[in-house]
């Protein structure tokens, strides 16, 4: 079985320790979502999982066979149009031009764009367009793990949901392992298996959350419960700094 | 080729467009016609002889050598400019010391007076070919130089980390990644160095050669020819148009299309 097994990770830029000893293991089919106050490390934390930062102290291990990656940043190619950003990585994998074009449109209707948008320079896309397409363009490829790092901040309530939905089909079917950034707790608790808090100044983890009922088992009642629970857990209130009144 | 296609596809309506720009030129014909009633023939001839002038003048045999021989001049000195400077330029572009290293020299380059590098190739090279062509590509080389540059070194970090996520093989990776952004930077630079290649081009001659264009030009001012003289910088403006606005700029537009 695949899996991404981080050990006594330490990661400094220059001489600013960014993450501090953090251990965690992602299996494969499961849903892991770190959550954490703005500048704690997080993004750092996945590029070093995905190979983009040099490891310098500390063991991953990262078996899995295909990954990618939906960045903070939508990181469209302001060039290339909407199907062409989609199907990017269909293109690096050399499939030919008709199949890819159609799995990107599929895909791109499927996110509830348009036909006209697929002709779009990113400079004609709204913020939340382009987070759908740059999901989009991470998804095609059916990663084995993938990467998402606050892919739904920028999208309404409606949209947010569908496209979790989504994910959480895959999730089903066990197509697919998610490592996930959010600073959305509802939206960690319906997608996760297991949720890391990470505090900052050095990030480190104080916390694992973990959740044993099938995500498609998980109603409204369930998520708001444990909701609740989650924001009057004592690491959270600290580590976000939340006033209790 | 797709791009191509495009080009040609919205040319008609990009024609249409410059009626603003035909109606401006035809107001400055009409203060130039002005000009003439005040001042008279030998000052400023008036637009119609100039252009009939120039009719005769493209009717001349010698007229349009001395044309050709502008043209080859500026052609061979643009393309050294384009392809040197363009290769030079990426090459700095790829790698920091080089950058470095070369920006005083383009300063350098960039900074001096036309006229001192003709009065220096003029001792170098004498009258003739090679110093006309000599001129143009100092003129015009840093242009095309620092555009490559640019291009270069403001490819950005993200999209390359991009690239490497999806695994995305080399030859790949430059034609989709760096070749639109650096081109992007380098088409313009390559524009204004054929503007500038033509300007050099025409005063080289003038002071260092006894044919093209620049040396007609000088021709009709001994003689006091004002006609011909005007005549001639009507067509050499004119060319310079040409190429701009019917070649250059639709391509331009297809290039850019995508920026803000
Ligand atoms: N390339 C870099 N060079 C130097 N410092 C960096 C770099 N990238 C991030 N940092 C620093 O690392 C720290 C963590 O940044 P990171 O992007 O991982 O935070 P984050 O948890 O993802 O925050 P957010 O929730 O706001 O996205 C910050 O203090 C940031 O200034
Ligand atoms: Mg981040």
């Amino acid at each position: 079985m695949a899996r991404l097994k981080v050990e006594n990770l330490s990661f400094s830029f220059g001489y600013e320790t960014i993450l501090d000893d953090i251990s965690f293991e992602v299996n494969e089919g499961e849903v892991v979502s770190i959550v954490g106050p703005s500048g704690g490390g997080k993004t750092t934390l996945l590029r070093l999982c995905a190979g983009l930062l040099d490891r310098q102290e500390g063991k991953i291990e990262n078996s899995f066979e295909t990954q990618s990656i939906a960045f903070q940043d939508p990181r469209l190619l302001p060039w290339k149009n909407t199907l062409d950003n989609i199907s990017f990585g269909l293109k690096a994998l050399g499939v030919p031009t008709k199949e890819r074009d159609a799995r990107a449109r599929e895909i791109a209707l499927q996110f509830d764009l348009e036909e006209s948008d697929l002709t779009k320079f990113p400079k004609e896309l709204s913020g939340g367009m382009s987070q759908r397409v740059s999901f989009a363009r991470a998804l095609v490829t059916k990663p084995k793990l993938l990467f998402l790092d606050e892919p739904f901040s920028a999208l309404d309530i409606g949209l947010k949901r569908e496209l979790q939905d989504h994910v959480m089909r895959l999730i089903d079917k066990k197509e697919i392992t998610i490592f996930f950034i959010t600073h959305d707790i509802m939206e960690a608790i319906r997608l996760s298996d297991k949720i890391l808090l990470l505090a900052p100044d050095p990030g480190h983890i104080v916390k694992i959350f973990e959740f044993d009922k099938p995500q498609a088992e998980r109603n409204d009642e369930y998520v708001y419960a444990e909701t609740a629970k989650i924001l009057s857990d004592r690491e959270i209130i600290e580590t976000f700094e939340l006033e209790l009144k | 080729m797709k791009s191509l296609l495009k080009i040609l596809r919205d040319f008609p309506a990009y024609l249409w467009s410059g009626w603003g720009a035909l109606a401006s030129i035809f107001l400055f014909i009409a203060a130039w016609e002005i000009g003439n009633q005040v001042y008279g023939d030998l000052i400023l001839p008036s637009p119609l002889e100039t252009f009939q002038t120039l009719g005769a003048l493209f009717g001349d045999s010698e007229f349009i050598e001395n044309l050709m021989i502008t043209l080859k001049r500026a052609m061979v000195g643009f393309g050294v400019s384009l392809v040197l400077g363009t290769a030079l330029g990426l090459l700095a572009g790829f790698f920091v010391t080089a950058s470095i290293v070369s920006r005083p020299i383009v300063t350098i380059l960039m900074g001096m007076p036309p006229i001192a590098w003709i009065v220096l190739a003029m001792i170098w090279f004498g009258m003739g070919d090679a110093t006309v062509e000599f001129t143009v590509i100092v003129a015009s080389l840093p242009i095309v130089f620092v555009g490559a540059l640019q291009g270069t070194r403001t490819l950005e970090d993200k999209f390359e980390e991009m690239a490497d996520i999806f695994k995305v093989p080399k030859m790949m990776k430059f034609f989709d990644i760096y070749l639109p952004h650096i081109f992007s930077y380098v088409f313009p630079a390559w524009v204004a160095a054929l503007g500038m290649a033509w300007k050099i081009v025409v005063m080289a001659e003038l002071l260092a050669t006894s044919d093209g264009l620049g040396a007609a030009l000088a021709m009709a001012r001994s003689q006091l020819d004002t006609a011909t003289a005007l005549a001639i910088v009507v067509a050499m403006v004119g060319l310079l148009m040409v190429a701009e606005y019917i070649f250059l700029e639709p391509i331009k537009r297809e290039v850019e299309k995508w920026r803000d």
